[in-house]
């Protein structure tokens, strides 16, 4: 079993360790870290001084605006896990256990592509799509009902993160649903369960890690993404993404948009936290 | 039973109604992208391929395609290298830190683009790089070696630990056991990790808009477009992607599945 040669130094060994480190070193952990430190940064004339200065946190924690961005955000981005996960799970309970294998193979397989489909484009199309003249309110013209506003709405917000995130979520769902042990499931409709019980009391306990999963994907996409709340919510006001993207693009405010960036890397770290140790949690009790 | 049946149906037709929500989307992009309105609705308008014609003459365009094409190809290279690194350090050895050292490499797509994409621009322009094209593959390659490693780490999972064992026995360096036993036996699953990397570099928009500067990707084009106004040229371009990306994917899969089923009975007879 043993290599050729031991050697206390490992050139073979480092030859494949080594590249990792020092590429993500310089180019994920670099840049984060640069990050922090910018957030104490000064903005003078229009050009950024390194220093070390508080202002761009009380700037930006002290107004209103910042706040009312961050529960929107959180908000929007909780709903749209509470919409994805209720939307999801009919849909992923029927790929796992009401459909065949192959069938369900298929299904995941064209899961999939909307991935490698641009996001941009989809959104797009939505856009065109629930215009005030577009393909809804036009169909929905000929039985005499609209035109409804659509777009710059919650729900144009909600319709563009659940085409970012539906597919991830109903294949995540799937996996969790598919994986967990029909005997159990059995059993408990043999015992008298009836069957929206078992759901309720049996096969979403059984999932729950892999449901939490999907629920926290989810909340990290909606959470971070700018093109549904821009494109298809009209932005007013701006969520956290946006407000970074305003906040560099527009007023050259870097350091500002760093303090928004680590607020919000330090809340999905919580929700995250949170997500999983309820996802890993087992009561003591069966 | 019948009431059974029933919800049985229910569930399908509810798998149905999310398939088409998931579908409209890009099955619209198709349609609008060969119709003559510049405002496409219901009833549709005449076929056209106006706006593929407008795209092709576009000099932009293919600026951006060429630089998106070199952005792919650059960093499905290097993510493919990095990814199967670490993939073969996690199989073959233990050593202390190593849940920092994978963490290293698969924390990334946890993070948001937008943030990913600040702090990259920040950083290139802190150390003189920003607006190259190179910056860009840089921060690509973060964004999908972790990809790339996860595929190479499940077909290193179907590799005899005695392959490598049995080379050296019979006198190979590890260099040769590597070159002649390790990378073959990777091969489909390097060259599927590749094809996924440069799909998903070729899609990414929001580092590349941030990083870019005036190199523009096909991604950073087409936000632009959707930006400024309703432009139909969107749907053109978007086609070209979608073909381009699927190709890859659909690449990658062939490759992946019908050679590790293969690799599988191979494995199982030696």
């Amino acid at each position: 079993m043993n290599p050729p040669e031991k050697k206390s130094l490992d050139l073979y060994a480092m030859t494949w360790r080594l590249p990792v480190i020092v590429w993500q070193t310089i180019f994920f952990v670099g840049p984060l870290l640069f990050m922090v430190a910018m957030s104490f940064f000064v903005v003078k004339n229009y050009r950024m001084v390194e220093a070390f200065e508080f202002t761009n946190w009380e700037k930006m924690l002290g107004r209103g605006y910042f706040w009312d961005s961050y529960l929107l955000t959180l908000g929007l981005a909780s709903l749209s896990t509470v919409v994805a996960m209720l939307i999801a799970f009919p849909a992923a309970y029927a790929l796992a256990f009401k459909v065949s294998d192959s069938a369900r193979r298929w299904a995941i397989f064209l899961l999939i592509i909307p991935f490698f489909t641009s996001y941009l484009v989809r959104t797009f199309s939505w856009y065109v799509i629930l215009a005030e003249s577009g393909v809804i309110n036009a169909i929905l013209g000929y039985v005499g009902l609209g035109p409804y506003t659509m777009l710059n709405t919650k729900f144009g917000t909600i319709v563009g993160y659940m085409t970012l995130t539906l597919p991830l979520v109903v294949i995540l769902q799937t996996f969790a649903l598919a994986n967990i042990d029909t005997r159990l499931v059995e059993a408990a409709h043999n015992l008298g369960c009836k069957p929206f019980a078992t759901v309720w009391r049996v096969v979403i306990p059984l999932a729950k890690t892999g449901l939490i999963i999907a629920a926290l994907f989810c909340f990290i996409l909606s959470f971070g993404d700018f093109v549904a709340p821009y494109y298809l919510g009209g932005s007013k006001p701006p969520t956290l993404p946006i407000l970074i993207i305003d906040t560099t693009k527009s007023g050259q405010q870097w350091p500002r948009a760093a303090v928004v960036a680590i607020m919000m890397m330090v809340t999905l770290f919580a929700v995250a936290f949170a997500a999983l140790t309820a996802a890993y949690h087992k009561r003591g009790r069966s | 039973m019948t009431l059974d049946r029933a919800v049985t149906w229910v569930l399908r037709a509810w798998a149905g109604v999310v398939f088409t929500f998931v579908f409209i989307p890009i099955i619209f992009s198709l349609v609008f992208s060969f119709n003559s309105q510049r405002f496409p609705t219901i009833p549709l308008g005449e076929f056209s391929t106006q706006w593929y014609q407008t795209i092709l003459a576009d000099p932009d365009v293919w600026q951006a395609a060429l630089t998106s094409i070199i952005v792919a190809v650059c960093t499905s290279v290097l993510a493919t290298f990095l990814g199967f690194c670490t993939a073969y350090s996690d199989y073959r050895y233990n050593f202390r830190f190593k849940g920092a050292y994978l963490a290293l490499i698969l924390l990334p797509p946890t993070i948001p683009l937008i943030i990913m994409a600040l702090a990259m621009l920040a950083w290139f322009s802190r150390i003189g790089a920003s607006g190259e094209v190179w910056s860009i593959i840089a921060a690509h390659t973060v964004l999908t070696a972790p990809f790339a490693m996860a595929i190479i780490r499940l077909r290193l999972n179907q590799m005899d630990e005695n392959l490598e064992a049995a080379a050296w026995n019979l006198g190979a360096s590890e260099w040769a056991t590597m070159r002649h036993v390790v990378l073959p036996f990777c091969k489909p699953a390097i060259i599927s990790a590749a094809c996924l990397c440069a799909a998903v570099s070729f899609d990414e928009f929001a580092i590349a808009w941030f990083v870019s500067g005036l190199n523009k990707t096909v991604p950073v084009v087409i936000l632009e477009i959707v930006t400024g106004n309703i432009d139909p040229q969107v749907n053109a371009i978007g086609t070209f992607v979608f073909l381009t990306s699927m190709t890859l994917v659909v690449a990658a899969q062939l490759l992946f599945l019908a050679r590790t089923a293969r690799g599988t009975k191979q494995g199982a007879g030696t």
